[in-house]
């Protein structure tokens, strides 16, 4: 059995097992959790639960955009499924996805016991559960599901039955869970840092969660602020965003999308992390750059506070508006421009090889280059024009949202994996996992692109028949690229957590010389045991390796 | 699991590719053509401009276009490079840098001053977009849910409104499944004319919801927003018909209220002009006329058949969410106010809307028709004078 699921795992113990008698068995071992380790798994269970219901609604879509005309459902239920494809997969597939990454990750890189608020913890993932059930049952509710956008622009949310309230409830949740979740974080990096760990040598992976848990407490309070105006809106006589009553419906796009935009950085900056532990352990070479890599990753947190109204070019905002934020959204490609050649010169006269982790990591780098480059072109405010609630952006959007946090989160998964479980992965599976997804999801959503440039609007049930081939090929893909997540998890992730596979060395990622993967999640055994650092190891210069 | 290496995988997958592409491509021969003015089969580009905004909007795409390739083939050449090269299986030894602050400083400078070269042109695009003033015509378009009304306020044509709707036999096409045509979901009932070479100020605003004005071949799109006007402003250059679709998530007919607009010539124009004069001024319609049922019922169908049909269907059934008129309790009440309520101010948070614009007469002769036709038989005539007191 995996350590993962249960307490007698493989490697070396001793005493750290008998710490815990008395810890509790069974479901309250999950219930009460308050082990970093499993409200890790948790999360991670959670998440990817979430990303096959949002995956089931997003295959809905494209079954009926397959061809034109309406074969399967009729356009009110189609609005409902775009709408909770996108509110699934943001706030329950990825978002609680890097939160379990941290909460494995980080204590762990730290030489942390545990998260500072061990029961803040736990009570963060368990708020998950009714926000999730709350969102996914709301199809079930008079009226269906919210079909006002994940965006739930007003006043068309003021239309909504029932279940737009239930929807906004969720998110009051889910928000409250992600504030949390940042306070735990930062206040654990910035107090428990094993001592010689100074910030400036810290893992990536912290740092970008440091950042991305700033970023976090800043924003999720202005969407609560959004969705509470709606909710009064709609029930409680007043007219924040309804022009009957005096109210701008723009000021909730300007509200929702000072939230919006760091919440897609949000998205990303942890994966950067991820990927910014995979290549040097790769390419058996320090990552290029490490303090330009910090100031990258802040800078363009900073920036992701002025650009939000790159959302809104059409909305008929003044000249200076218009140039301000392009400029401001041009500008961000300059630090995501670092990171990338960063990445690359780790690569450079690296000694590589490409095991599964590092297929994703320099797919993710491949990839999400293309969805930045989109999101430049997107950036100009008269090509912009065009493009904006076409397909463009839906093809942008996924291409760095997909390719790039979710094979992210795949890197670590298979990076990280064999210490979580202490088993290691298929080699061939992994490969089938990475260049079938890979070739799926450009399958799927490369189309898009030359969909929005001739005029296709997103959100639509029924289109005019030039554009059906291209739909055709983007549902093909689609289905392709749903049948290797399920693959990924009958035939690579249920069976490590089960422990089915060959043993995974402590340091499976390490050569016999030394060179490949560092940081101290590397100085505990595989699986990891329940408990790790209960005291603080003493390190060496580099805060690398625990010195006796 | 048989146990398959890389080249094997990649044949595999390969061969796969090959059964699906010539299975797309057999399924590729559908019957539809390039729409001129509109989209294009298989199009992988903007569409056709016919404005020279719309021109120096695609140049700014291709400028963005070549510079990103070139960006994108310089980083990815170095590194698919680095990945045949520094590869372990081929002895590299891995070298000691890891950092240099020169380098870095390059990096960040050249893209900075890339950014700047790509800004310049883009200001002057935007700023010229920007520039409503100095009009020859200027039109309003109002977003309701879920069609587009027009009316001409400045320049030639004064006065003049109308709505533009989506064809209902197209409308029918998308829910049977069976779409057909190249202006498939882009035909519409009343389309707007202009004149060529002129600059058409085209205000924007809404009568619900958030919509959105768009016109790909001008290079327009101007959200219409309910409580506030927005202008954008576009020139034809030439005389043709042009599509475009609503261009904001506004409900459930989002995708079914497209935009057609007619460029003609300045002759044609006025000629057009004065026949829509001559309509309105038929069509203008005294609402303290007393009707007869049959003469209600005639009118009535026609407004059906415009408005209704897509909704409540041909045979009043309705489905799914929507209710049935042939039977309804309030169709059938004996209160004529009742369904005149309905009628006027929507029902069900807007799950029916309101039809307050349309004209007394008009609302009089389609509740009359539903009272009449399919099972409903009350016998009920309603006269444009009740829908007038009804609104006060």
């Amino acid at each position: 059995m995996s350590a993962v699921l249960d307490h007698h795992g493989h490697g070396v113990h001793g005493h750290e097992h008998d710490d815990h008698h008395g810890a509790p068995k069974g479901w309250r071992r999950w219930v009460y959790a308050t082990n970093h380790k499993d409200i890790g798994t948790l999360y991670l269970l959670f998440a990817f639960t979430m990303l096959m219901i949002g995956g089931v609604l997003a295959l809905c879509i494209r079954a009926e955009l397959f061809q034109p005309g309406l074969q399967f459902f009729n356009p009110e239920l189609f609005n409902q499924f775009t709408t909770m494809h996108g509110l699934i997969m943001v706030f329950g597939a990825i978002m609680p996805a890097f939160v379990g990454f941290a909460n494995w990750m980080i204590p762990l890189q730290i030489g942390a016991s545990d998260m500072a608020f061990a029961r803040m913890n736990n009570f963060s993932f368990w708020l998950l559960i009714p926000a999730a059930l709350m969102l996914v049952l709301s199809f079930f509710m008079p009226g269906g599901a919210p079909a006002a956008g994940w965006t739930l622009y007003a006043p068309l949310t003021l239309q909504m039955g029932p279940s737009m309230d239930a929807g906004i409830f969720a998110m009051h949740l889910m928000g409250a869970s992600s504030i949390m979740g940042s306070i735990n974080i930062i206040v654990t990096i910035l107090n428990m840092r094993a001592p010689g760990m100074t910030l400036m040598k810290m893992p990536m992976f912290a740092w970008t969660w440091l950042i991305t848990a700033y970023l976090l407490i800043a924003v999720m309070p202005v969407l609560a602020g959004a969705i509470t105006m709606t909710l009064t809106d709609r029930h409680f006589g007043t007219s924040f965003f309804s022009p009957a009553g005096g109210g701008d419906p723009v000021m909730y796009q300007h509200i929702f999308w000072f939230f919006g935009h760091p919440e897609v950085y949000i998205m990303i900056l942890p994966a950067f992390g991820i990927i910014s532990q995979i290549v040097p352990a790769f390419a058996r070479k320090k990552l290029f750059g490490y303090a330009s890599m910090v100031y990258a990753t802040a800078s363009i947190a900073i920036l992701s506070f002025i650009v939000w109204a790159h959302h809104m070019f059409a909305t008929g905002m003044p000249v200076t508006g218009q140039l301000f934020f392009m400029y401001a959204t041009m500008l961000i490609a300059v630090p995501t421009g670092v990171k990338i050649f960063n990445w690359v010169a780790t690569m450079w006269r690296g000694s590589m090889t490409f095991e599964t982790p590092m297929l994703w990591a320099v797919g993710f780098i491949f990839v999400f280059t293309i969805g930045g480059f989109t999101g430049l072109i997107l950036a100009m405010a008269p090509v912009d024009i065009q493009l904006q609630d076409t397909y463009y952006v839906v093809a942008h959007f996924h291409y760095v949202l997909v390719a790039g946090s979710l094979f992210g989160l795949f890197a670590g998964f298979y990076f990280w994996g064999p210490k979580w479980t202490g088993v290691m992965y298929s080699e061939t599976r992994g490969r089938i996992h990475f260049w079938g997804s890979l070739i799926a999801f450009n399958v799927t959503f490369f189309p898009m692109h030359f969909l929005g440039l001739a005029g296709m609007p997103r959100r639509y049930a029924d289109y005019p028949m030039q554009f059906a081939d291209f739909n055709m090929l983007a549902s093909v893909g689609a289905f392709v690229f749903g049948f290797m997540q399920l693959y990924f998890f009958v035939f690579v992730a249920l069976p490590m957590m089960r422990g089915q596979g060959a043993t995974a060395p402590q340091r499976p990622w390490t050569d016999a010389d030394g060179k490949g993967a560092e940081g101290l999640e590397w100085e505990v055994p595989s699986p990891a045991p329940f408990h790790t650092f209960e005291t603080p190891p003493k390190l060496n210069a580099d805060a690398t390796r625990i010195v006796a | 699991m048989k146990m398959m290496n890389f080249t094997e995988v990649g044949r595999r997958l390969g061969q796969l590719g090959i059964v699906l592409g010539a299975t797309l491509a057999t399924r590729m021969a559908m019957a539809v053509n390039d729409l001129p003015g509109g989209p294009a089969v298989n199009e992988l580009d903007l569409q056709t401009p016919a404005t020279k905004i719309a021109t120096e909007q695609q140049w700014l795409h291709n400028f963005m276009l070549v510079i990103c390739m070139v960006i994108f083939l310089a980083v990815f050449g170095v590194m698919f490079y680095s990945i045949i090269k520094h590869r372990k299986s081929k002895g590299a030894v891995p070298a000691n840098f890891h950092e240099s602050v020169k380098v870095e400083i390059a990096w960040t400078v050249a893209p900075f001053i890339i950014v700047i070269f790509m800004a310049l042109p883009a200001t002057k695009v935007v700023v010229a977009m920007k520039d409503t003033t100095n009009s020859d015509l200027t039109i309003k378009a109002t977003g309701y849910q879920w069609k587009w009304g027009y009316d001409y306020i400045k320049g030639e044509g004064e006065g003049i409104g109308f709505l533009s709707a989506l064809d209902t036999a197209q409308r029918e096409m998308s829910d049977a499944g069976k779409p057909e045509g190249d202006n498939y979901l882009l035909k519409v009932d009343h389309p707007l004319v202009v004149p060529v070479g002129k600059k058409v100020r085209l205000i924007t605003t809404a009568n619900d919801v958030i919509h959105s004005w768009a016109m790909p071949a001008f290079g327009v799109k101007q959200d219409a927003i309910p409580g506030f006007v927005r202008d954008t402003w576009f020139r034809a250059e030439r005389t043709g018909d042009f599509y475009g679709q609503c261009s904001e998530l506004c409900g459930k007919e989002h995708a079914y209220m497209p935009i057609h607009v007619k460029v003609v010539s300045a002759a044609d124009y006025s000629a057009w002009v004065d026949v829509e004069k001559k309509k309105l001024a038929a069509l203008a319609d005294d609402p303290s006329k007393v009707w007869k049922l049959e003469e209600l019922m005639a009118r009535g169908e026609k407004v059906y058949g415009a408005t209704c049909v897509a909704c409540h269907k041909g045979d009043g059934k309705g489905g799914g969410p929507i209710k049935p008129l042939d039977g309804s309790a309030v169709v059938l009440d004996a209160d004529k106010l009742k369904q005149v309520a309905v009628v006027l101010n929507g029902q069900n948070n807007g799950a029916m809307p309101s039809w307050k614009q349309l004209s007394d007469t008009e609302i009089a002769a389609v509740i009359t028709y539903t009272k009449n036709s399919w099972s409903n038989k009350t016998g009920q005539a309603v006269q444009p004078a009740e829908v007038v007191a009804a609104r006060k």
